[in-house]
């Protein structure tokens, strides 16, 4: 072992331990799925306990233990650094962490990580601050980072074990019950938080809206849940909605979104009760704009959409252009007022939207995924997780997942950022592999992966510009020449792990 | 063939990304401003900016055109950096007579020789912004065998008119018919204003009807986001089309025949006729209609 | 000629650089801030070293701020703010124009 499937070196350590990546599907085999420690509660007992550190101390967590958070509230959560702040008060070390991910919000990490309380992390993505501590070297062990599904897919097998679950809860009732569409702070679906509560030993409602028995509707459900405190504030509205789904009126954007619109609307998968999921970009929102119209001038109707749900989709709904919204997270607040509302916006966990070891995962019924990049290169691998510097500063997210299970996988990216190209000729971390990702669509024009010759067909007439994946990369590299080789140092401070959980890459200090 | 000018985009000369990027957006030419888009203190960093952003990136797609700074205030360094850049066209901002175009046609014919550019390579316009302009419209046009077209600049225009832009347009009625007439009399483009607006596509819509309906080439547009509105009005229809390719099947059929007398479902066709159908074919092949 | 003692061209916006020059002892020395260092910063400072010693400015310190600004950018700032450290408006287009060559 060594050299995996998308020709990336794995250092045999860790090949060892996790296996490569050889293949979309080799590894989706039955497997048993995970048990967990069940502490029952008896009538007369309560769960509503003072403060954090109280939760601490009934959950006997000790050095060692691996605790998890979710990343509904994005950039507006305070929970995760308030327990770490606690924890760290009281002395606790080596914990491993496996929140879904984490933002630029949890920058005060860096320090917990320096002092030892916190030795492992499994997530998503690693922002600004965190990811370059983290690309510097800080950590001894590197970090894990797995994309949804294959977060889930870890969580269901065994290979993340949470011994404690500290999950924000924008409303809950003393006995546990949890919603996200009502509080002070919400943020609409608990899909990723739902696989914790499901699995972790033990489970702690972290809310700041504590509501009459019964709190409904009912995300996660009292007899996940063991102890519920009540905090001043977990998250910030503002943050929750930050940065992602303004529709753009970047005259780049937009022409991208064109172009992918007329992709979508000129395959063969375009037809009454079609299927898509847009990501939270500027370029991928404003596709569903364009979308719009040719979905009423041809009198198309889609049987649903799935996300990551933003306002574009909403609207689309409530003009019925879309029968159902499967929402795993939501983006801004108009999605979270729309699942509280309305029935047909439907609440699923992470295991349901894009595990690859589920009975049947929905992005294995999805025909169209539009995702965003930082790098794609000429065997159409996609980077979503290190700049072109080689420091960590993006996330796996459902990229991977979507893109492997849908019918036609479109990533659109401008050409080149600033003086970073986005074509290249080999990206600098592999996210997905080539075999999974279907359409690449920029500024200057489409190109269609070799190993999909019924799209090149499909599109043969289509009137946007084609150009092979090469000429891609040299059209950008001739507005921004070559760019030089990085230098990394010897120590690997991030493993990919592949949905399946074998390693697609690893990145190196820079 | 003459060339389309449905769309002319103003590009500010001081910023790089928008020098790179506007050739992306499907505008028939594009213009680079060193004229008010730039303040007075950047006059000489813009200027080599466009000079390097020219003989850098492809603009062979579209008409390249520069609004230069009047020659009392830097005209004569833009254009002799300009047209060694290798523009198509020179445009004069707030042109008032004919003698505004002899002279700045002397300042190019100038450089073109300095370069051992042929005389005559670069073409020029004339923007009319004032009364005084538009009252002379007829001798601009005329003035230089450089000129290609003159354009309305309406925002100067209506201040010194006393007035301001309405909705109806009925404030530029005359300064829009008079600018037309000259240029047609000179066989030269005539580009209607910019529609300051970008937001209000219902209205960007509106004006282009009617300028479309005047007879002008085109309008002047300030934001991408205008270019598929306008170039959209233009399109010809699909029976517009199909008429003019049976027009065009005719000729070449009375060609092929010898026949000088040629008709079309019963009419005749005429050289106007003909002229109109060339020019509804370059304008469904410039939107990607089917046209053979 | 009137030399002045600094002199800047550019901004920073993004895909813009800005180009401080000053005087120096001996030799051109660039300081390079670049979000794209590690990929283009030999690059750069070679490109901006080399159209100095065309303008026949030799001791001299650059400070020069990049937000991605491209080669052709790169070339208009530095170009620019030699002229302007040199107290010359009128360029020598001529010779300017033959570097594309």
């Amino acid at each position: 072992m060594g050299i995996n499937q998308v020709n990336r070196d794995i250092p045999t350590k860790y090949a060892d331990q996790y296996g490569v990546y050889d293949g979309e599907f080799t590894n989706v085999k039955p497997f048993e799925a995970a048990t967990k420690h069940v502490q029952p509660v008896k009538p007369n007992e309560t769960k509503l306990l003072a403060s954090i550190h109280d939760a601490i101390v009934k959950t006997g967590l000790k050095d060692g233990m691996t605790i998890s958070f979710h990343h509904h509230f994005r950039e507006g959560d305070f929970v995760m650094n308030m327990v770490l702040d606690e924890i760290a008060k009281m002395g606790i070390k080596d914990l491993s962490i496996a929140p879904s991910s984490i933002a630029n919000v949890h920058a005060p990490l860096i320090d917990h990580i320096k002092n030892g309380v916190v030795t492992n992390i499994t997530s998503s993505g690693l922002r600004d601050k965190v990811g370059a501590a983290i690309s510097s070297g800080i950590m001894a062990n590197p970090v894990v980072i797995r994309s949804h599904g294959g977060r889930a897919r870890a969580i269901a097998s065994g290979d993340i074990h949470i011994d404690v679950a500290f999950l924000g809860a924008p409303s809950a009732d003393a006995y546990g019950n949890i919603n996200g569409t009502k509080g002070k702070a919400t943020c609409g679906s608990l899909g990723y938080a739902m696989v914790d509560a499901k699995y972790a030993d033990q489970v702690v409602a972290v809310t700041d809206t504590l509501v009459p028995y019964p709190n409904t509707p009912i995300s996660i459900p009292q007899t996940d849940v063991d102890y519920v405190v009540q905090v001043d504030a977990i998250g910030d509205p503002d943050g929750i909605a930050k940065g992602a789904t303004r529709f753009t009126k970047n005259p780049k954007e937009l022409l991208i979104a064109e172009y992918a619109a007329k992709v979508i609307t000129a395959s063969s998968y375009f037809k009454n009760g079609f299927s898509f999921q847009t990501g939270s970009g500027g370029a991928a929102l404003a596709v569903s704009r364009f979308m719009r119209q040719a979905m009423i001038d041809q009198d198309v109707k889609a049987s649903f959409a799935l996300g990551g749900i933003t306002n574009a989709m909403v609207e689309l709904q409530k003009e019925g252009l879309v029968d159902k919204l499967i929402d795993v997270q939501d983006f801004d607040h108009p999605s979270a007022v729309s699942l509280a509302d309305n029935p047909d916006h439907y609440e699923i966990d992470a295991n349901m939207y894009a595990s690859p070891l589920s009975k049947g995962a929905v992005i294995n019924q999805l025909d169209v995924a539009i995702l965003s990049a930082l790098e794609v290169d000429t065997d159409f691998n996609v980077n979503v997780i290190t700049g072109s510097d080689g420091v960590l500063r993006g996330a796996s997210g459902g990229h991977s997942d979507t893109s492997a299970a849908c019918k036609m996988s479109m990533v659109v990216a401008p050409i080149v950022r600033g003086r970073i190209p986005t074509i290249v000729d080999e990206v600098t971390t592999v996210v997905t592999p080539g075999a999974s990702v279907d359409v690449i669509v920029t500024e200057l024009g489409i190109a269609i992966n070799p190993n999909r010759p019924d799209l090149i067909k499909m599109f043969k007439s289509l009137k946007v510009p084609q150009f092979t994946i090469e000429e891609l990369r040299d059209k950008a590299y001739a507005i921004t020449g070559v760019p030089a080789k990085i230098h990394y140092g010897d120590q690997v401070v991030a493993l990919i792990e592949y949905r399946d959980g074998h390693l697609i890459d690893v990145v190196k200090n820079v | 063939m003459e060339r389309l000018r449905r769309t002319m985009m103003f590009v500010p000369g001081a910023n790089p990304a928008m020098l790179r990027d506007a050739v992306l957006y499907g505008a028939d030419a594009i213009m680079f401003d060193l004229e008010d888009a730039v303040s007075l203190k950047e006059k000489d960093t813009a200027r080599v900016l466009v000079y390097s952003a020219l003989k850098t990136f492809d603009y062979s797609s579209v008409e390249t055109v520069v609004r230069v700074n009047a020659l009392s205030a830097g005209g004569r360094q833009d254009i002799e950096a300009m047209v060694l850049g290798g523009i198509n066209v020179v445009r004069l901002p707030k042109t008032e007579t004919a003698q505004d175009i002899v002279d700045v046609d002397e300042v190019i014919t100038a450089v073109e020789k300095k370069y051992g550019i042929p005389v005559g390579t670069t073409n020029m316009m004339a923007a009319i912004e004032s009364a005084e302009g538009v009252l002379n419209a007829r001798e601009i046009a005329k003035a230089s065998p450089r000129m290609i077209g003159i354009a309305l600049g309406a925002e100067d225009y209506v201040t010194s008119q006393k007035t301001k832009r309405y909705a109806d347009g009925a404030e530029l009625s005359f300064a829009r018919n008079y600018i037309l007439h000259s240029a047609r009399a000179a066989g030269i483009a005539a580009i209607d204003t910019v529609y300051s607006d970008v937001d209000n596509e219902a209205g960007l819509r509106r004006e282009t009807e009617l300028i479309k309906q005047l007879g002008f080439d085109g309008k002047s547009v300030i934001n991408p986001r205008q270019i598929p509105v306008i170039n959209g009005i233009y399109a010809p229809t699909v029976e517009e089309v199909q008429k003019a390719r049976e027009v065009m099947a005719g000729i070449r059929e009375a060609e092929a025949k010898g026949s000088g007398v040629i008709a079309v479902d019963g009419q005749m066709v005429d050289k106007p006729i003909v002229e109109r159908a060339e020019r509804v074919l370059a304008l469904a092949k410039a939107t990607n209609m089917e046209v053979d | 000629m009137t030399n002045k003692q600094s002199a800047t061209a550019g901004t920073t916006e993004s895909s813009d650089i800005m180009i401080t020059l000053k005087p120096n002892q001996q030799g051109i020395q660039v300081e390079l801030e670049s979000n794209v260092k590690k990929q283009f910063g030999e690059h750069i400072t070679a490109l901006i070293t080399d159209i100095l010693q065309r303008l026949a400015i030799t001791n001299v310190k650059v400070e020069a701020v990049d937000k991605g600004a491209l080669d052709c950018t790169i070339k208009a700032r530095t170009i620019a703010a030699a002229y302007r450290l040199r107290g010359e408006s009128d360029y020598e287009w001529e010779a300017i124009n033959s570097w594309n060559d």
